[in-house]
């Protein structure tokens, strides 16, 4: 029977592929970006399980909550990375140190 | 049973569909195999009765954020090779910190559970409601507020990217419509007085 510690292993398994994912694609800002989409839908998971094994309608809501600000995110992350890339030619995280002291 | 067997299934294919999308050499098969993890999600999100939230994640998430980031990654040319160099360097430890997470964390659902009882089964729904229904009647009336400041976060969020992107290209020739209808006809005609011609 598939209960709710299932859900929340599946959901643990896919934030730690997305922090793996993190620290092999360091260079990469558009699959940073992506991991952090992962990692926002292990959370939604959780949010999602906990909601419907327990019977309370708050967590749904807030996963509703939390595609809205996560579809921000992506927008205005997209966009950066856009003008980023106008500029430098490039979307290397290591050459980004313009701020650097 | 068949709920077992759909859930092993599509677990199977989402934890392989993520895995595609941190180790594929090309960016846009992640953006790809990221469309297939969101997919698999809203079968499993359907699986546990879920079904408002399973559509929305295929119509908001892969219908356009994914979109959206799949133009960027086609509209960026990127030099993949030189973005991946560090790969193999940085991979044992990801795998290990992977690692350790998924273990502590089966450590505290199956052996170490503190006497909490988690429920097996999925709290049933009551006859003949929906759970789109039942979201909408708690979202417009006790999420009510918090509804509107989702709205203002999606508007910020549409000025800030209209903003960022947008540039002034020097030497353009644009029409400047605002002139154009306040021009007077002074502004255009200038009438000049001069001496009448004299005969030969």
């Amino acid at each position: 029977m598939i209960g709710l510690a299932h859900y929340l292993l599946l959901a643990g398994i896919l934030f730690a592929i997305a922090v793996a994912g993190i620290f092999i694609n360091r260079k990469n800002v558009i699959l940073l970006l992506m991991c952090i989409e992962l990692m926002l839908l292990a959370v939604n998971f959780n949010f999602v399980a906990f909601s419907r094994f327990l019977g309370i309608l708050d967590g749904q809501v807030f996963v509703f909550f939390i595609l809205t600000v996560a579809a921000a995110e992506a927008a205005i992350g997209l966009a950066i990375l856009v003008v980023l890339f106008r500029q430098r030619r490039s979307i290397n995280v290591e050459e980004l140190d313009t701020m650097k002291g | 049973m068949l709920v077992a067997i759909l859930f092993w299934t599509f677990s199977a294919v989402l934890v392989g569909a993520a895995l595609g999308v941190i180790l594929s050499r090309n960016p846009v098969h992640s953006v790809l195999y990221l469309v297939l993890c969101f997919f698999n999600a809203a079968v499993l999100w359907l699986l546990i009765q879920a079904e408002f939230l399973a559509i929305v994640l295929v119509l908001v998430y892969v219908g356009a954020v994914m979109v959206l980031f799949l133009f960027v990654v086609m509209m960026l040319d990127v030099n993949i090779e030189e973005l991946r160099e560090g790969f193999a360097r940085n991979a044992p430890l990801g795998a290990l910190i992977a690692f350790i997470m998924v273990v502590e964390l089966a450590y505290v659902l199956w052996v170490r559970r503190l006497g909490i009882e988690l429920p097996g089964v999925v709290a049933g729904t009551a006859e003949g409601a929906s759970n789109t229904a039942e979201i909408g009647a708690v979202l417009y009336t006790q999420y009510a507020y918090p509804f509107q400041l989702a709205a203002v976060v999606l508007l910020i969020a549409i000025v800030a990217a209209i903003t960022l992107t947008m540039r002034r290209r020097p030497g353009l020739k644009v029409q400047d419509i605002a002139g154009q209808v306040a021009v007077k006809a002074s502004d255009r005609v200038r009438l000049v007085s001069m001496p009448p011609e004299r005969e030969p």
